[in-house]
């Protein structure tokens, strides 16, 4: 069954009546929030728009239904964006699903994730009761900090029907480099460097087998100075895009394209990386955040990527397709997380497993 | 001693377990001396295993428990519990591993919030949460408090740089939370465990981000004959699109004391200072300076000043970072505010704390981090005259209530602990609060770790307000 509520009471109300809820944003990560047998979907959607936008400011308050497009366009409008970046914003992605979902993209790089921008948040939990964590400003040290307990977790602690975040100015002028070489251990060599380097880069990926693909953003009259310097760095001067191309090399990674099978995150660090281009042969895949953060589509049995991140020590989270379960790899499961998870959702209403029969 | 202690007495060799009188004396309360409080005994690990042990023990004979790293917090956070075990984490204080490649620190609590960024510096790296107790803090202590300074607008506060901590709980049991990774797979447990005050467990290994240092700095100090023009100032810098690493205002009364204190050269004549700070690649630096030049021109600053080397830097810096322990030139005693009010209101804010001044009779100076909102008046009274502290107690508290009603915090870097917990209910309704006690049941039912803090309830009578002993001996000041 699917309830799309309009209201907070009725989103309170869908809690208290139903045995086993799974929250959906619109879907753009089907595989986490496709119903199992016995859960009623709550649909968010109808919980959108934003509630309070000032620009100097730097925050944003929206209903967690708000589609990511609707609160891009608005911030463009000032000049400004979410620093995170977050995927599948032409595809329907919402602020609530990004949040539970954890996801953020590229740019993440410059300033951080989803968990370094959230504010404040709203959600019901478990019992209907409606809680807040945090605030609006852009300092806060009131309370548990329940803002970040939120990111990544899916669902499965309360649903999120309001979130605060701090934005930033976006760069006037960005431009992008696009360098290959030799191979996977020079990459990596030039991707250490940057990382550790003072030069600020918006967006720092590695495109196997050895490409890296680096934005700069700042004020354009500085700009071409600091992209010789970024060359001379390198020692090679690499594809530069500039203007339209460039928009369009980032806005076509957005819905991460990259192709039909299962579409799965990964957190790591780069020192993962050797190991895992071996392993992952022919698989597409995109290197974000200095090796922070894996995005591949895998096309074989899950329980083979299941094997394989294990053997790295890693855990990864599958976006879209069809799995049993959406967690593979390292299991992260520990005490702490499950009380928690009751002291939110004593009943289980959320549990992320099939409701036993 | 009773059978309990001489159990705990054989965990803990002599010299490591202390419960003598004079002994205790020194651990009877932190940074926030109006809250004096006797442990029952205290206990130095030098291991997790002595951690753990000493919680099991706790868990067992149910005995409440306070971590305490140099007891500077100013919220009463480390103070202990009557007749409760005190766990001193200074000696575990180590520095376990320093990946300069993939950019992270990995420590014991104890270490020393400074030395990270002096370890971390012959490669060009820094840590970036900067409180102004950095010399002496520890990062166990900061992990707790989720510690702020005057780069949080850019760099985020604590929490944003902690990427793992292996942490015991109420129960003894030891569990991992987050990866070396910047990036999750499920729950933030680890965001959860961050800014908990202490209530949710102790950690005793701690891994953290390090940054590349900026590459070039640009500090300019401009002086405005109204804090409103340095207000609206700070506006129009974020308006211009740009995003400096600190913005900082400092009202007539503070640069009084500053002056007074390390001759840093401000124009004394000034109603505000206004110190705007950029950092990052130099040809970037260099075009945001001439932005930001127009910005301040216009802003109607009658006076600016850019250092221009690294001493003039420090020099403009080291009379903000003076200027708290310097108020205690102007006033025998003082209270210290730490609140937050969105950066648009900051006028407004200030325009009401001065009518409340009046109205209070007593003198407050203003020193903040402007680019966060994040407000931290000094109410000056004298403890000798009967009922100021009690006036300038209540002057505290209503200013936390306007920054609440002006859509702001109650804490900005301070933490709730034991000053301010009865304001929670300012800010979280009772669902909220709930939903906080229920994660913090789940995980301690008996509520031995830090028990009292946080949480509305009773609390002891205040009795002094005034400098850390360490900052009456020039050490460290606050912000
Ligand atoms: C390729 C593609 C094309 C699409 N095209 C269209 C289209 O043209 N038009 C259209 O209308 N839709 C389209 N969709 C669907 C679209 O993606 C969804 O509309 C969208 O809003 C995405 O949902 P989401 O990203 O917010 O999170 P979801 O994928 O819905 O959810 C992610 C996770 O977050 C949880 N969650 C979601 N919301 C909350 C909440 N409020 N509180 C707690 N947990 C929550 C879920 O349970 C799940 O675990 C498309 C999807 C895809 C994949
Ligand atoms: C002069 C001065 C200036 C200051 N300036 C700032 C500032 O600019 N910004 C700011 O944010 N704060 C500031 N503070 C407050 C204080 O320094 C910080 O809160 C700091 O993080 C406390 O560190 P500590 O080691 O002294 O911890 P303590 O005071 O010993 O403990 C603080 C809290 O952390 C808990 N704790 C300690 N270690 C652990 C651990 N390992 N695991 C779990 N819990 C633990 C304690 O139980 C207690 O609740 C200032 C204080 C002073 C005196």
């Amino acid at each position: 069954m699917t309830l799309m509520p309009s209201s907070l009471a009725e989103v309170q109300e869908v809690v208290r009546t139903y045995p086993h809820i799974r929250p959906r944003g619109g879907g753009s990560k089907p595989a986490l929030c496709a119903p199992l047998e016995g859960q009623t979907v709550l649909e968010m959607a109808g919980l959108s728009g934003v509630l309070e936008y000032d620009p100097g400011e730097y925050v944003l308050v929206a209903r967690a239904g708000t589609k990511l497009a609707e609160v891009e366009a608005l911030l463009a409008e000032h000049g400004q964006y979410l620093p995170f970046d977050p995927p599948f914003v032409e595809q329907g992605a919402t602020l609530g699903g990004t949040v539970a979902a954890g996801l953020s993209g590229p740019m993440r790089q410059r300033y951080g994730g989803v968990r370094d921008f959230i504010l404040g948040v709203q959600f019901v939990d478990g019992e209907g009761r409606l809680v807040r964590g945090g605030g609006k400003v852009v300092k806060n040290a009131a309370g548990f900090d329940l803002p970040k307990l939120m990111v990544g977790s899916l669902g499965r602690l309360g649903i999120l029907t309001e979130v605060a975040f701090k934005v930033f100015p976006f760069p006037k002028a960005t431009a992008t480099l696009l360098v290959n070489f030799s191979g996977l251990e020079e990459a990596l060599k030039a991707l250490y460097r940057l990382a550790g380097s003072p030069i600020e880069l918006y967006a720092l990926d590695l495109e196997p087998p050895a490409t890296l693909a680096l934005r700069l953003g700042g004020l354009p009259e500085a700009l071409p100075a600091r992209l010789e310097r970024l060359q001379s760095f390198l020692g090679q001067t690499g594809e530069l895009l500039r203007e339209a191309a460039e928009a369009r090399y980032w806005r076509h990674l957005n819905p991460l394209p990259l192709g039909e099978g299962r579409l799965v995150k990964v957190a790591l660090t780069a020192r993962h990386i050797p190991d895992l281009e071996k392993a992952l042969g022919s698989t597409p895949r995109r290197y974000l955040s200095a090796g922070n953060l894996l995005y591949l589509s895998w096309n074989d049995e899950p329980d083979r990527l299941d094997a394989l991140l294990k053997a790295q020590g890693l855990s990864g989270l599958v976006l879209k397709g069809t799995v049993a379960r959406s967690q593979l790899g390292i299991n992260l499961e520990h005490v702490l997380g499950h009380k928690v998870s009751r002291a939110l959702d004593p009943q289980g209403k959320f549990s992320l497993h099939a409701p036993l029969p | 001693m009773n059978p309990a202690l001489s159990e705990l007495e054989r965990l803990f060799p002599p010299g490591r377990f202390l419960v003598k009188p004079g002994e205790l004396a020194p651990y009877e309360s932190d940074a926030l001396t109006a809250f004096r409080a006797r442990p029952l005994a205290v206990v130095l690990p030098e291991s997790h295993e002595e951690v753990v042990a000493a919680v099991r023990w706790c868990a067992k004979h149910q005995i409440p428990y306070v971590a305490r790293g140099s007891g500077t917090s100013l919220s009463g956070g480390s103070l202990p519990i009557d007749g409760g075990l005190l766990i001193g984490l200074n000696r575990m204080n180590k520095l376990l591993r320093l990946d300069a490649k993939e950019r992270l620190a990995v420590v014991q609590p104890g270490f020393i919030n400074l030395q990270v960024s002096n370890a971390a510096a012959p490669y060009g790296l820094y840590y970036a949460p900067d409180p102004s107790s950095q010399p002496v803090s520890t990062i166990g202590g900061n992990l707790a408090f989720n510690s702020g300074g005057a780069h949080c607008l850019k760099y985020g506060m604590t929490s944003n740089h902690v990427l793992a901590a292996r942490v015991v709980l109420p129960d003894g049991e030891t569990i991992e939370l987050g990866s070396e990774s910047l990036e999750n797979t499920g729950p933030d447990w680890l965001g959860l465990f961050v800014g908990s005050e202490g209530l949710l467990g102790i950690a005793t290994e701690i891994t953290l981000r390090l940054l590349p240092k900026p590459e070039t700095y640009h500090t300019v100090l401009a002086a405005y004959d109204s804090l409103e023009k340095a207000g609206e100032a700070v506006a129009a810098v974020v308006a211009s699109g740009l995003l400096p690493g600190a913005m900082e205002i400092m009202d007539s009364l503070a640069i009084e004391a500053a002056e007074a204190a390390v001759k840093a050269g401000y124009p004394l004549e000034a109603r505000a200072l206004l110190i705007v700070e950029l950092e990052g690649e130099t040809p970037q630096v260099e075009a945001e300076a001439q932005y930001l030049e127009e910005v301040i021109q216009k802003s109607g600053a009658y006076e600016v000043r850019v250092a221009q080397n690294a001493d003039e830097r420090m020099k403009i810096w080291k009379g903000r970072k003076a200027a708290f322990s310097a108020v205690g030139r102007l006033s025998p005693d003082y209270i210290v505010q730490d609140g937050v009010v969105p950066r648009s209101r900051l006028g407004q804010a200030l325009a009401e704390i001065e009518q409340l001044s009046a109205r209070y009779g007593l003198r407050v100076a203003n020193v903040f981090h402007a680019g966060d909102g994040n407000l931290h008046p000094l109410i000056l009274y004298n403890g000798r005259v009967e009922g100021e502290l009690q006036r300038a107690e209540e002057l505290a508290g209503e200013i936390l209530k306007l920054c609440v009603a002006l859509g702001g915090s109650i804490t900005g870097e301070h933490g709730v602990g034991m000053e301010k917990k009865s304001y929670m209910t300012e800010m979280f309704s009772e669902d909220d609060l709930d939903a906080m006690q229920r994660i913090r049941q789940a995980l301690d039912p008996w509520a031995l770790s830090n028990r009292g803090k946080m949480f509305p309830g009773e609390a002891p009578a205040l009795r002094f307000h005034g400098a850390h002993p360490l900052e009456k001996a020039g050490v460290i000041s606050r912000e």
